[in-house]
């Protein structure tokens, strides 16, 4: 194993033990505490005595006894009244049971309290990475551009605010399960799209971020194998992800999807992406992800930009607004409309956008109208557009092609 | 675990509550009901408007009396009830079925326990 393929180990032995104990305790801190002192156990035991046959659950057990140790010399009035009962049960039956790993709903549990709509969606980000994809609290602050300190002080107030405020580390019952896993789902797009697009920094792509997402996709998935938007979404960050190397050239700089080589295009990204969204549609239970993704398969099974099937990508985007009807979703069936149709057919369908202002500071509607004016022969128009898009954009790298493409298209 | 659901609401929204009392009403004896008769309610109190506040501080010997809430805000603390259920999630859906969620806010606390003061209580 490498060391990069040890460290996930690593991580997702943490994240198992600290979701198992979460739940029997309903604090994450107590969590946390017990299973660093687990580890510390493990690195001199099993040191001396060789590795168990089940480590997982030697670390969860270890951690669950450390625990209960620290709730019996806690004073008796710190003491939640279920976890006693929790105690009182014998550890013995726990063990057995936590060993064999009621491992599905410990982790759910984890992910429905880490993306509680309670906490603040920023929080919920934050609290997702550093207890279900187990990321340092280093780790999270470099890749938001956070002071650590500050990170570290928005974990420590959820921890207390989810003990405190008695929010649950379970599956949402059915009458809220379908809103709170929209939710979930949100938070991790939330990450990828952080990776992918990021909005501050020098850096286009920050791969460590859409590789915690997608990571965190694949568990979900397996969490909930059946949930077909689940599947959806993994989908949809595997076909984006697929054409990560295409999207920047090697000083960084970002390459439209009409200009990149698509030799570099992930084929077995794309072949597991295709798979899963393929596997989700015969569910029969569409929404937007499925969409989004199906929209991204299209592009990868077509040999070039201009061989690219535009009135099924004009279609899918059709149906996509039906479900989430938004001015970012009409930019991008303008695009396609204005490929498959002509870009005049394509101005029509951004003119409202245009007009209603509501989002001049998105930077890709004014590289989108750029575009389409362009096409459309009015280089002098395309020019100010793509001037407004350069100046909408915080990410360095791509007001620098937007500048490019600005003076390319004369006018200024 | 008990939570209080303190409710907020600007002045007028309560103006407006007063015309449609007939409505209202029934929306808060229903909801009152539905706790009741879970076994969930714990206590329940509306307050007197706020013009009727009078907020007391003591500074060094000075006992300060003035005539007002404690700070003037477009929503006031109109009442609260104090309920007990299991977990957060339980108790967020009790508030969004008040019948004035609609229109004001309802803030979830949940209550602190263990402190030295409750042990008198016991």
């Amino acid at each position: 194993m490498n060391t990069a393929g040890l460290e996930r180990a690593f991580r997702e032995e943490w994240t198992t033990v600290v979701a198992a104990l979460a739940r029997r305790l309903g604090d994450l801190q107590g969590a946390e505490d017990a299973a660093a002192e687990a580890f510390a156990a493990a690195a001199r035991a099993w040191e001396r005595d060789g590795v168990p046959p089940n480590p997982g659950g030697w670390l969860t057990v270890t951690a669950w006894r450390k625990a209960v140790d620290q709730l019996r010399r806690d004073r008796p009035v710190a003491i939640d009244p279920h976890v006693l009962a929790e105690v009182a049960r014998g550890a013995s039956e726990e063990d057995e049971d936590m060993a064999a790993g009621g491992l599905v709903d410990d982790r759910l549990g984890l992910v429905f309290a880490c993306c509680h709509p309670a906490l603040a969606l920023e929080v919920r980000v934050a609290m997702t990475l550093r207890y279900v994809a187990g990321l340092t609290t280093r780790e999270i602050s470099a890749a938001f551009l956070l002071p650590e300190p500050t990170l570290a002080q928005r974990l420590v107030r959820a921890k207390r605010k989810i003990r405190e405020a008695g929010i649950r580390f379970e599956v949402p019952g059915p009458d809220s399960v379908t809103e709170r896993v929209r939710g979930v789902r949100a938070v991790v797009y939330l990450v990828f799209n952080e990776g992918y697009a990021a909005t501050g920094g020098d850096q286009l792509v920050r791969t460590e971020l859409c590789d915690e997402a997608i990571w965190l996709g694949q568990l979900l998935h397996r969490l909930l194998p059946a949930d077909a938007e689940t599947a959806g979404l993994l989908a949809l960050m595997l076909l984006h992800h697929s054409r990560a190397a295409a999207r920047q050239d090697p000083k960084g700089k970002p390459v439209p999807l009409a200009d990149q080589d698509r030799s570099l295009w992930d084929q077995a990204l794309i072949a597991e992406g295709t798979g899963v969204l393929d596997a989700a549609m015969a569910r029969r239970a569409p929404g937007p992800y499925q969409l989004q993704a199906a929209i991204i398969a299209v592009h990868t099974q077509a040999a070039s930009f201009e061989d690219t099937d535009w009135p099924q990508i004009a279609a899918l985007y059709g149906e996509l607004a039906r479900w989430d009807p938004s001015p970012v979703i009409e930019i991008n069936r303008a695009v396609a409309v204005g490929m498959a149709d002509g870009p005049r057919v394509g101005l029509a369908i951004l003119e409202p956008v245009l007009t209603s202002g509501m989002l001049a500071a998105y930077a890709p509607l004014h590289a989108a109208h750029a575009g389409l004016l362009e096409r459309a022969g009015e280089t002098e128009q395309a020019a100010a557009a793509w001037a407004r898009a350069a100046e909408a954009t915080g990410n360095e790298a791509l007001r620098d092609e937007l500048r490019r493409r600005r003076d390319e298209s004369g006018g200024l | 675990m008990k939570y209080a659901l303190l409710i907020y609401s600007s002045s007028r929204a309560r103006e407006y509550a007063a015309s449609a009392a007939g409505v209202t009403n029934d929306g808060f004896v229903a909801y009152t009901r539905a706790l009741q008769d879970a076994g969930l309610l714990v206590a329940a109190e509306q307050l007197t408007h706020t013009d009727t506040a009078t907020s007391v501080r003591v500074r060094g010997e000075d006992r300060l009396v003035t005539d007002g809430p404690f700070m003037e805000t477009k929503e006031h603390l109109l009442g609260f009830y104090l309920i007990d259920v299991p977990d957060l999630d339980t108790a967020l859906m009790w508030a969004a079925r008040m019948p004035i969620a609609a229109s004001g806010t309802v803030e979830v606390r949940a209550v602190q326990t263990g402190q030295p003061w409750q042990a008198v209580l016991d």
